[in-house]
């Protein structure tokens, strides 16, 4: 009856998109306000710091600078005042460092040994343990910074005095790493056995047929599975003790002070002239660290988030 | 001791012990969860190369029992014994045991080379040996092209070969499958079904298969045990316990589509006993009962479909009469729906006779396959 080449009326195929439409306005408008409210004071930092003190003094924040000088990045670096050091923050950097891969390295090793025991190797009384160790994310810092102090003076001369050294864990960065520890285990825990949780059991049942044990499961067969879990475990710590002040200024020696610590001292000393160009950039390279994980890793870092979402 | 409370255990009859020594036997065993007892005081005797499978809904505990048996679960009394070694307190690993798995749980990040020799080289066996067994159990179930691929790239058929063949390689004598073809459709369950069933006459080891799918239990058992609430309700060949349940749940959940139970009584006839089915008198002849039937009972009469052939209502050979209620044609044959005095029967037909909705029938009774219930202790007469 009707040709098959017959042209259509009416609608037909996909149903035309407008692009601006008013959702399309509303969201896009949205996005845009919220990119520029967080983009505009890392533009404000990033130009001040490539301006000399002469420049910044005219008092134009947004504008651009007129003469790029790299000048007051290598003063906060290298040559910056914190206290009778003046080495800029380079040694707080380095200390940061030693402070960040141990306590990184020895959190989440323990950590996820004891999601992996919680999810897969019930014991009696293991649930009541899950939920004091979950607690334990709920008690604010302060109730335990006066304790931990003592633990930790009482623990380093305990060390001294049986090795018959002058060992100190109470201002020291392995006093600090074993506090990053400590700390990050509530929720690395509940990150790991969640994740672990939704591994399917007869995998692991399949495991004890094929003679495998505790450790053999655990390296052979749920750590191969569970790089992304172990993505976002690396992230949330790797930012969360760079990013410490609190404990970093309380359990270290002005030696010792991680780069938080010492970026405070640097920005907020009352001495001379406020050099905003070289505050910003030691904002800015303390900042950097955490900065470049988010870039590097933004996508495994959502998968992870994911997979480990927080579920029975 | 274990006799008197296997007695008191088992509702239908105790297991009957087999001659020579069994491959897996239990003895007396319990498992609770806190306060639920799954299994209580449960014995079992699976004889060597015997292919057993616990049948029975979800909730039963017959995976919980093969679970116990691999030793995945800890027992809380009783014993387990695999071949006369008790293993009540055996790892998983020392039982020599193989299992399978619903979900196939293969290890995904190994190739399927690294899921057959895991068991293997947790052993410490010679590197050779382990390439000699996996070649063997690769060959067996023609996987040989798949070695070197992950799990993730193989289909669902393809993935329990591989899990079945991790059960081969560590050469043990008893198999455990727990719902292996449950993750299948419905015409790989059918294929793999088959090469179970091949596998088994191949290699004569011991097998405990868990199902819930009666026709696997028939197709593949020797002997089918089929549980309710932790407690095996009967345990006999498929013919059997198709042809002579046990007790009403047994005649009840085995037989697709299931046995058509009546209300009756036992009654004196003419010097035998018959049975008083509604307004008729059904005689005894030929039924193949647990003993003799006392008149004056109260009991279920229970007959499957294909064990009823439709006459016309005037035929006097014809044992009660009923209604049409509606037909239902399966290809091969017709179920036909009835209505006796408002009991439901159903009756198997040949596709071709037609029957109108509404019209009454003739029915006689196959008595050689029917069972007859005790209304109270739901046991078989």
């Amino acid at each position: 009856m009707t040709d098959a080449t017959a042209t259509y009326t009416g609608p037909h195929g996909p149903k035309p998109k407008r692009r601006l439409s008013p959702t399309n306005i509303m969201l896009y408008g949205t996005l845009f306000v919220v990119a520029v409210y967080y983009l505009l004071p890392l533009y404000v930092m990033i130009v001040t710091s490539l301006k000399g003190m002469p420049e910044i003094r005219l008092g134009n924040v947004f504008a651009p600078p007129v003469e790029v000088t790299f000048e007051p990045w290598v003063k906060a670096w290298a040559e910056a005042c914190t206290g009778i050091n003046c080495d800029g923050l380079s040694r707080g950097f380095w200390n940061s460092v030693q402070i960040l891969v141990p306590s990184v390295i020895l959190s989440i090793a323990v950590a996820s040994v004891n999601g992996y025991a919680l999810a897969n190797w019930k014991f009696k009384g293991s649930e009541v343990f899950f939920t004091i160790l979950i607690f334990g994310a709920f008690i604010p810092y302060q109730v335990m910074i006066y304790p931990i102090v003592i633990l930790l003076r009482e623990a380093g001369e305990g060390i001294s005095a049986v090795t018959g050294t002058n060992f100190r864990l109470m201002g020291s960065i392995w006093g600090l790493v074993i506090v990053h520890t400590i700390f990050g285990m509530p929720i690395l825990t509940l990150l790991f056995r969640n994740y672990f949780t939704s591994v399917p059991e007869e995998l692991f049942k399949a495991a004890r047929v094929d003679g495998a044990g505790f450790w053999g499961i655990y390296f052979r067969i749920m750590l191969p599975m569970s790089l992304p879990i172990f993505v976002v475990a690396i992230i949330l710590q790797v930012t969360g003790i760079w990013n410490d002040f609190l404990f970093g200024v309380i359990y270290t020696k002005p030696d010792t002070y991680p780069m938080t610590v010492q970026l405070n001292n640097i920005v907020n000393s009352v001495q001379g002239v406020k050099e905003y160009n070289v505050n910003m950039a030691a904002t800015l390279l303390t900042g950097l660290v955490p900065l470049v994980i988010y870039f590097v890793s933004g996508k495994l870092f959502v998968r992870g988030i994911a997979a480990g979402a927080v579920k029975g | 001791m274990a006799l008197t409370s296997e007695k008191l255990a088992e509702p239908v009859a105790a297991p009957a012990l087999a001659e020579d020594t069994p491959s897996v036997a239990i003895r007396n065993l319990d498992l609770a969860f806190g306060s639920v007892k799954v299994l209580q005081n449960l014995n079992l005797d699976i004889r060597q190369g015997e292919f057993l499978v616990l049948l029975g809904s979800s909730g039963c505990g017959k995976s919980t029992l093969l679970n116990c048996i691999a030793g995945l679960l800890d027992v809380t009394g009783g014993q387990i014994f695999i071949n006369e070694r008790n293993v009540t307190w055996a790892e998983p690993s020392e039982r020599g045991i193989g299992m399978v798995f619903q979900s196939y749980a293969l290890y995904p990040q190994m190739s399927v080379r690294g899921n057959l020799s895991f068991g293997l080289k947790n052993q410490r066996l010679p590197k050779a040996e382990i390439e000699e067994r996996v070649n063997r159990a690769a060959g067996i179930l023609q996987i040989e092209n798949l070695l070197d691929r992950k799990p993730a790239a193989l289909s669902g058929g393809q993935r329990q070969r591989v899990a079945i063949g991790r059960a081969l390689v560590r050469d043990v004598d008893v198999f455990l499958f727990d719902e292996p073809l449950s993750n299948l459709d419905a015409k790989l369950r059918s294929e793999l079904r088959v090469e179970i069933k091949r596998l088994h006459q191949k290699l004569s080891n011991t097998m405990v298969y868990v199902t819930h799918d009666q026709i696997e239990a028939l197709t593949l058992a020797d002997r089918i045990a089929i549980m309710r609430g932790g407690v095996i309700q009967q345990l006999d060949a498929p013919q059997t316990i198709y042809n002579k349940p046990a007790n009403l749940y047994v005649a009840g959940f085995i037989g697709s589509p299931s046995m058509s139970f009546l209300d009756a009584e036992t009654v004196e006839s003419g010097g035998t006993t018959a049975l008083q089915v509604g307004a008729r008198t059904v005689p005894l002849d030929g039924y193949e009962g647990e003993g003799p039937l006392a008149p004056g009972r109260k009991v279920v009469f229970g007959v499957r479909p294909e064990h009823i052939v439709v006459t016309d209502a005037a035929d006097p050979a014809a044992h009660v009469t009923a209604t049409v209620d509606l037909d239902e044609p399966m290809g091969s044959d017709s179920l036909l729906w009835l209505d006796m005095d408002g009991h439901k029967l159903s009756v198997r037909i040949a596709s071709d006779a037609n029957y109108a909705p509404g019209s009454t029938v003739g029915l006689s009774f196959d008595l050689s396959k029917s069972s007859i219930f005790d209304t109270q202790s739901e046991l078989r007469l």
